[in-house]
């Protein structure tokens, strides 16, 4: 990996911002450059939310890009937004359950992940996010997998801390389906 | 025999003390301010602590404050006297500080900076001259001029429909929690320069206590600004100022507590 | 904030905002005055959370008036101390910040600018430049301005900035943007207690036995007297020329130099990334200090590049200065965006190869 420009975007309330984090403070125990640029103000009340956070192994020069290498999308109009914004041959991974309209471009790696669903069956949904990272990651492995589970540790408030199990093997859920996923005939 | 001409007991005026620079005040004839200034550095004389006043000038006709106190000075922007004296106070809570004050700076342009520093209870001694009038910029309205009263943008008299009353702001400085001690004096007879030196030093003793802003407005003249005489403005402060500025203590330590009380018929 | 020992440094991810907070204790802040507004208010978080557990005082005052004015007193009186706001509020301080110049007291400002005019928006923006290097208030007075463009720097233009401010008696102004406030980067962090701060002998401390009193004030009411003090300041503003910082990628063999402060250089440096790519030679210069501006640095590069794009989050400000440093030499472009929207590398790119054809 050289750099890896990465758009993770959909409502406030979903842990949009909390996995760009994870994904930076990884980078950051990997030795690597990062940066986390949140969109901020009164949209992250309820609203739509995101964040750009770019992974490299040299100086990163804009931390705001406006096409991206990977797209981590939880809303639909996060995904129409974006899915113009994913270079050509990048990936878009998707929260399957909250997206009306697919994904429709043929030049890109798509991956619909039913994170929800997962999420929904280890009986706590705010782990959706950490399933879909988790899906991330295994296709695109730019950090270890050990700096996240050490990340989650520096993202989650003190008092979450007893969250760090399910959160966890939500992310091993998410490595889980993405490789069925990766089996199937597409 | 010339010396027998004032009883001494009268005098308010000696040889200047070390803690007054010596340099003549440009105050107008009759002025108030000039009796103000010596009466506070006389006291900070008597209890020896030149060396650990500091104090803050407003803007107003007492902005060479510096001039004359012989003691380490910050000249603060119009109203914000009380804000560069809780900084001081904040970074060297070692000293006595205190700020000096006129109507229009403290409670008109000052308003909210005198507020909160009281309801912080900083611990210093806000000094507020009130003349009812804005002497430096040559006579206008200023937020205590009374109600009737003339002055350069009021020239038909202060009307309180179109201009608002006059605000009686230390009574109102007195119910916050945070003022410690809260009186009102004046300067126009020997009787009260006596009263305000005790006041003066009870303040910078209080000082010591860490219990909160000891405020004290002095009732004062502007001869020039009410266009009168020395004499004539004397008079006037005893029939329309004090009525609506009674003096005494408003707040003050209870004996026994310390802690401060309201004083009745206040 | 987590901390992590790398090859002995200490190495933090941090929000901008918080990373400025930290550095100010670690830089000895003795006293910080502010009033909240978006996007620093993290600032004032920061350090009334963990100036009780160190060392230093905050305060919360009750406006930015309040928070200006109490600098002047914190300072006056010989602290190391600080403000932070965010544009409407800096306008509020305007007046506070000219008595500061005056009165020649060091100390440190912080604008995270957020876009106007009026109560504007709280997106980032850089449309306070006039304000930051012109003066802003009333008067002729200078800040020493400096721009941080990435996290790193709001750690070290603290240091810097508070060191400025100290040898030229000057305020100083550390000039950011919302974005840069809020975004996370990679920081490392000097450990505290290296930046001793002496009371100043002019301070207001106390009147001792056989010293003179020490006054601080603005107020110099003969022409004459007041004369001379503008003619001190602008000696002092003169000789601050040699602190100038600016940085110059790839100007060498550039065709086009792209100039801008900020974060708007970090996006100009990826548009000059992709120029290059499409084969166009394209370079950065990188004002640094914004007051004193790099003019030397602009008018030699003007000898040979003969055209200039400055790229901007306002209307067209620090455009001016470039073409007074350029003086005619080349042909100085601008390109800007405003209210809060951020220009993206790839309209810059556009504009850039409009400017080649």
């Amino acid at each position: 990996m050289k750099t890896e420009e990465i758009i993770i975007a959909g409502f406030g309330g979903q842990g949009v911002l909390s996995m760009g984090q994870m994904l930076a403070y990884s980078a950051l125990i990997d030795n690597k450059e990062t940066s986390w640029m949140p969109s901020y103000g009164p949209e992250m009340r309820g609203g739509t939310a995101n964040c750009v956070v770019i992974v490299s192994d040299s100086r990163i020069s804009s931390p705001l890009v406006s096409k991206y290498d990977t797209a981590i999308i939880l809303n639909q109009p996060s995904m129409e937004k974006f899915e113009k914004a994913v270079k050509p041959g990048g990936s878009l991974f998707y929260e399957e359950s909250t997206i009306i309209q697919p994904p429709m471009r043929t030049d890109i790696n798509i991956y619909r992940i039913s994170a929800l669903r997962e999420a929904e069956r280890l009986n706590k949904k705010q782990v959706a996010n950490m399933v879909m990272l988790g899906a991330f990651l295994e296709v695109k492995p730019i950090v270890q997998f050990e700096s996240i589970l050490a990340a989650l540790k520096k993202v989650l408030p003190e008092r979450h801390h007893h969250l760090i199990p399910i959160n966890e093997q939500a992310l091993l859920k998410g490595k889980e389906i993405i490789s069925e996923y990766l089996k199937e005939p597409v | 025999m010339e010396q027998f001409l004032i009883n001494p007991d009268c005098m308010v005026y000696d040889n200047h003390p070390v803690t007054l620079t010596g340099e003549p005040f440009h105050y107008c004839p009759g002025c108030g301010h000039g009796v103000i200034h010596k009466v506070l550095m006389e006291v900070v004389r008597d209890l020896g602590i030149q060396e650990e006043v500091i104090g803050v000038a407003p803007v107003g006709c007492s902005v060479f404050a510096y001039h004359y106190m012989n003691v380490d000075m910050q000249e603060a922007a119009h109203g914000r006297a009380s804000a560069v004296a809780t900084a001081i106070k904040r970074v060297r809570p070692q000293n006595y500080v205190f700020s000096y004050q006129g109507d229009g700076d403290l409670a008109a342009i000052g308003t909210a900076e005198t507020i909160h520093t009281v309801n912080r209870g900083e611990n210093i001694l806000m000094v507020f001259v009130n003349n009812a009038i804005y002497g430096m910029t040559g006579g206008q309205m200023a937020p205590t001029s009374l109600i009737g009263m003339k002055t350069a943008t009021s020239p038909y008299g202060r009307d309180a429909a179109s201009m608002g009353n006059p605000i009686k702001i230390t009574e109102l400085l007195a119910q916050l929690p945070g003022a410690y001690y809260v009186a009102r004096h004046a300067v126009h007879t020997p009787n009260a320069v006596r009263k305000l030196t005790k006041a003066f030093k009870n303040a910078f003793e209080y000082q010591k206590l860490n219990r909160g802003t000891c405020f004290i407005e002095v009732v004062s003249n502007c001869p020039s600004g009410w266009k009168m005489s020395p004499v004539q403005s004397i008079d006037w402060i005893e029939k329309n100022m004090l009525p609506m500025f009674p003096l005494g203590d408003i707040k003050v330590p209870d004996p026994k507590t310390g802690d401060p009380v309201m004083v009745k018929n206040n | 904030m987590e901390k992590q020992e790398l090859k002995g440094k200490e190495i933090k991810l941090m929000k901008g905002n918080e990373a400025l907070a930290e550095a100010a204790i670690r830089a000895g802040l003795d006293a910080y005055f502010g009033y909240p507004i978006t996007p620093q208010s993290e600032v004032m978080e920061y350090l009334t959370e963990n100036i009780p557990l160190r060392r230093g005082l905050v305060l919360q005052a009750e406006s930015e008036v309040a928070s200006i004015n109490m600098v002047y007193g914190a300072a006056g009186a010989g602290a190391r101390v600080m403000t932070s706001s965010s544009s409407p509020g800096m306008s509020l301080m305007q007046e506070g910040i000219s008595y500061i110049a005056s009165a020649q007291l060091p100390c440190l400002l912080v604008n995270v600018m957020r876009g106007g005019p009026g109560l504007g928006t709280i997106q980032p923006s850089q449309g306070d430049y006039f304000q930051a290097v012109k003066g802003g208030g009333h008067g002729d007075y200078k800040l020493f301005t400096l721009a941080p463009s990435t996290v790193q720097e709001m750690v070290d233009f603290v240091f810097e900035g508070f060191k400025m401010a100290e040898k030229y008696r000057v305020p100083a102004m550390l000039l950011a943007d919302g974005a840069l406030g809020q975004m996370m980067e990679k920081v490392e962090l000097p450990a505290e207690g290296q930046f001793p701060h002496v009371i100043p002998d002019w301070a207001t401390t106390g009147k001792k036995e056989g010293r003179k009193q020490n006054v601080i004030t603005s107020l110099f009411i003969q022409p004459e007297k007041m004369e001379q003090i503008n003619l001190d300041l602008q000696a002092k503003y003169k000789a601050m020329e040699i602190e100038v910082k600016s940085e110059s990628i790839n100007t060498e063999d550039a065709d086009l130099i792209l100039v801008a402060f900020g974060l708007v250089a970090r996006i100009c440096m990826k548009a000059a990334e992709l120029a290059r790519e499409k084969g166009i030679k394209v370079g950065v210069i990188r004002p640094i200090t914004l007051f004193p501006f790099p003019t030397e640095v602009l008018n030699t590069t003007a000898d040979r590049v003969k055209k200039f794009l400055v790229v901007e989050m306002n209307a067209g400000q620090m455009v001016e200065d470039v073409r007074l440093s350029i003086n005619g030499k080349a042909d100085v472009q601008f390109y800007g965006r405003m209210g809060g929207m951020i220009p993206n590398p790839e309209e810059i790119l556009t504009k850039l190869e409009s400017m080649m054809k």
